[in-house]
């Protein structure tokens, strides 16, 4: 599957998320995920956007957002120069003869215990969602109960910052 | 100056210059029916809020302003919804204001609730939720300003009846506050001199204009650009009347029923020029078989449609009316320095396609009257001087075909959405916009009585449209398909000609009703229904049944499949798949 990053910039208002979503709904765009938080900016709310590519022009999702007249920016972020993240809860059957076992997985994977009962151990993952797929991977051998994700945020790395450049031209490439 | 959300709203429209309002009162907008009534703004009482809409869209589209439609909330601003989709499809600009519940109430499920910024949001340009009293004025500048500019569309502002009743204090103008909303500055002057070199060099170049030319009131330099480099010009239905029919260059309509010549044209050429329209299937066809020898340059305002259906080869993004002054400009120079283009046998095949495979239907002077006919005499009647406004199907069709327009902002209908029912109101809109001049409305059986109760408000507001009704008791386009796809297994298609009596129905909305049954009274019939100028006139035209609308490209197919239809010999057939010239 070939994702693509979409960091977004909104004015933090009402009504933005509905209006986001109904261009997806009515474009027929699919999105893989999708998170939104304030910004340093309180009059600002930053969207991530990870859309399949392969289902989805990504182009005219690009050009649609920035129609919408609460979207400020939209910048797609470059795999290799991006840092993305997604937290997770897991609950996970943690069986007596598998704890240690459990616990040295999720060591591996930076994951923190955040609660521990009888049967159950809960983790809480920070990583890439490529490393997160293998995480879930190797929990699956123990059973796991109940996930729940964020959904992917990403942000570049180096110096520059997604309000550095001007609003790009409106002219296209051809 | 202390007034109250519902006054402030009522001097805002007055600030903005609005003359009408279309519209029609209940109990959530009823606090801004009061100010009204000391308002020098016009209130048209519609029958339905459909009517409103379309009439608020009719309004626009034949005075390039921004026309205006009020309702309550729930029902009221539903009923709304098919008018704001239709405007949004056909890029119409239009300012929509519904009442809704009081902000406290707002999610209980209140009497006459709707989420209407929820609802409207894929078929509006923009929408809000007034929340606060003192956002009244900005609001709706900024609605008149996002309906307007750009790519026009419809907005919708939704007005809470406590923030109606609330005072605020009143100043103007407002600031507006619109840190995401971005007009397109001037064209890439690199672009405009890639695609006049384009133009130079072509040799069988068409202009593909929509309705972009109509908007940016561009057609005086889509004429000198179309003269300067000789290039044989296609308007789509959304820009009929931005090219004289008349000229030697005009091929008239392209798409599903377009003229032989245009839809040829588009294919053989080497170069489409795409100006503010939008490769809409109606016009294609089957997608990747549209234009296929052609280089594209396309022009819009709005970047998204730029590679949207077709990638083009040169992509200008701009207003219409710089981007094809500047490239009439160019293209003006290279003729200057490098000699005029070299399309005048191009210009001649085109010619001879014309003449070769023209529209063709017969009038006999006994049989059943030809709806063809009817849009033919009007159009020489008028001399291509009236206001058009179809619905949607055959009768539009045959009217965007067969009627020779001279002029843009003639031509009025539902393009994108195919809103059956807009033509009454519509004209309704045109006639208060354009009140001195000539608006007559084309209109199917099917169409007409899905908003015919627009008549009462025409006939007491003193708005003398002219209804044409091509009444062949059928909503016939799905007739047609029925027939040619379906196998003639008709299938809820039949609506008889008696019932309703629309002479009866337009005397009792206090219009003049009038009857035609044969061919040999057309004029006589036509003569007398616009030489009515103080009422409305309904003028029931009982026309063949079976009629179809050629040529046509059945859905899905190539261009190329083009069926010139049964008016044709099976030798012209041929010839025309072959794209020949006939003799003459």
């Amino acid at each position: 599957m070939s994702t693509h990053t979409l960091s977004v910039l909104v004015e933090n208002k009402p009504g933005v998320l509905a209006h986001v979503a109904a261009l997806f709904s009515r474009r027929a765009f699919n999105i893989t995920s999708l998170s939104v938080g304030p910004t340093s900016d309180e009059r600002v709310s930053r969207m991530t956007i990870v859309v399949d590519g392969a289902s989805t022009p990504v182009d005219q999702v690009h050009k649609q957002l920035e129609k919408l007249i609460r979207v400020l920016k939209v910048v797609e972020l470059d795999e290799d120069a991006a840092i993305e993240r997604e937290l997770a809860l897991i609950k996970v059957v943690a069986a007596p003869e598998l704890r240690a076992e459990l616990l040295d997985v999720a060591a591996s994977f930076r994951a923190n215990v955040v609660d521990m009962g009888p049967e159950t151990v809960v983790l809480e993952a920070v990583c890439s969602p490529g490393r997160l797929g293998s995480l879930l991977e190797q929990l699956d051998r123990h059973g796991t109960c109940e996930l729940v994700r964020t959904g992917m945020i990403a942000i570049s790395r180096g110096a520059g910052t997604i309000t550095d450049e001007e609003p790009e031209a409106l002219a296209v490439s051809a | 100056m202390e007034v109250t959300g519902a006054q402030a709203l009522v001097r805002s429209l007055e600030c903005q210059g609005v003359d009408v309002i279309f519209g029609l009162p209940g109990g959530a907008i009823l606090p801004a029916y009061d100010p009204l009534r000391s308002s020098s703004l016009r209130h048209i009482l519609v029958r339905h809020e459909q009517g409103a809409g379309h009439a608020a869209e009719g309004y626009a589209w034949a005075t390039g302003r921004v026309g205006v439609c009020m309702a309550t909330s729930g029902p009221g601003a539903t009923n709304l919804v098919t008018a704001l989709a239709d405007a949004y499809m056909d890029s119409v600009p239009m300012v929509a204001i519904t009442g809704q519940v009081p902000t406290a109430m707002i999610g209980t499920d209140a009497f006459q609730e709707s989420d209407i910024t929820g609802i409207t949001a894929p078929i509006t340009k923009h929408n809000e939720l007034v929340t606060d009293v003192e956002r009244i004025p900005a609001a709706i500048a900024e609605a008149f300003h996002i309906a307007s500019s750009g790519r026009p569309g419809p907005v919708l502002v939704d007005l809470p009846k406590d923030i109606l009743q609330a005072t605020s204090t009143w100043s103007w103008p407002p600031v507006l506050d619109l840190p995401g909303y971005r007009v397109p500055g001037p064209p890439d002057a690199e672009r405009i001199a890639a695609a006049a070199r384009l133009l130079h060099q072509a040799r069988r170049p068409v202009l593909y204009v929509g309705g972009g030319v109509i908007k940016s009131d561009s057609h005086e330099a889509l004429r000198e650009l179309a003269e300067t480099v000789q290039a044989p010009v296609t308007t789509t239905l959304m820009a009929r009347g931005a090219f004289p029919d008349s000229h030697p260059l005009a091929l008239g309509m392209p798409g599903m029923h377009g003229m032989y010549a245009a839809v040829a044209a588009l294919q053989e050429a080497d170069l489409v020029v795409a100006l503010g329209s939008r490769f809409d299937d109606r016009v294609t066809g089957k997608l990747a078989a549209f234009a296929p020898k052609a280089k594209v340059i396309h022009a819009d305002i709005d970047p998204a449609e730029i590679g949207k259906n077709r990638t083009p080869d040169v992509a200008i993004v701009g207003d219409l009316r710089t981007v094809m002054g500047e490239l009439a400009r160019a293209a003006r120079a290279l003729v200057a320095s490098d000699g005029p283009t070299d399309t005048a046998d191009w210009v001649a095949t085109t010619a001879g396609w014309k003449r070769s495979f023209p529209l063709r239907y017969t009038q006999d002077s006994d049989g059943p009257l030809k709806p063809q006919h009817v849009v033919e005499r009007l159009s020489a009647m008028t001399g291509g001087d009236a206001i058009i406004v179809a619905g949607v199907g055959q009768h539009q069709m045959h009217a965007s075909q067969h009627y020779s327009f001279t002029k843009p902002r003639s031509w009025i209908n539902s393009g994108g959405a195919g809103t059956m029912g807009f033509a009454v109101p519509a004209a309704m809109g045109a006639q208060v916009g354009r009140p001195g001049e000539l608006v007559v409305a084309i209109d199917g059986d099917g169409c007409f009585q899905m908003t015919a109760q627009e008549l009462a408000t025409c006939a007491i507001e003193g708005i003398p449209i002219k209804v044409l009704i091509f009444n062949n008791g059928f909503l016939g386009m799905v007739r047609q398909w029925q027939e040619l796809f379906y196998d003639e297994r008709y299938s809820e298609v039949h609506l008889g000609t008696a019932i309703p009596d629309y002479v009866k129905l337009a005397e009792a909305y206090g219009c003049v009703g009038l009857r035609c049954e044969q061919s040999g009274d057309v004029d006589a019939v036509l003569e007398k229904a616009l030489s009515i100028s103080d009422v409305p006139t309904v003028v029931d035209f009982r026309t063949h049944d079976a009629e179809g609308v050629f040529p046509m490209i059945p859905v899905g197919h190539a261009n190329d499949d083009i069926v010139l239809g049964p008016e044709f010999t099976a030798a012209e057939q041929r010839a025309a798949a072959r794209k020949e010239v006939m003799a003459s």
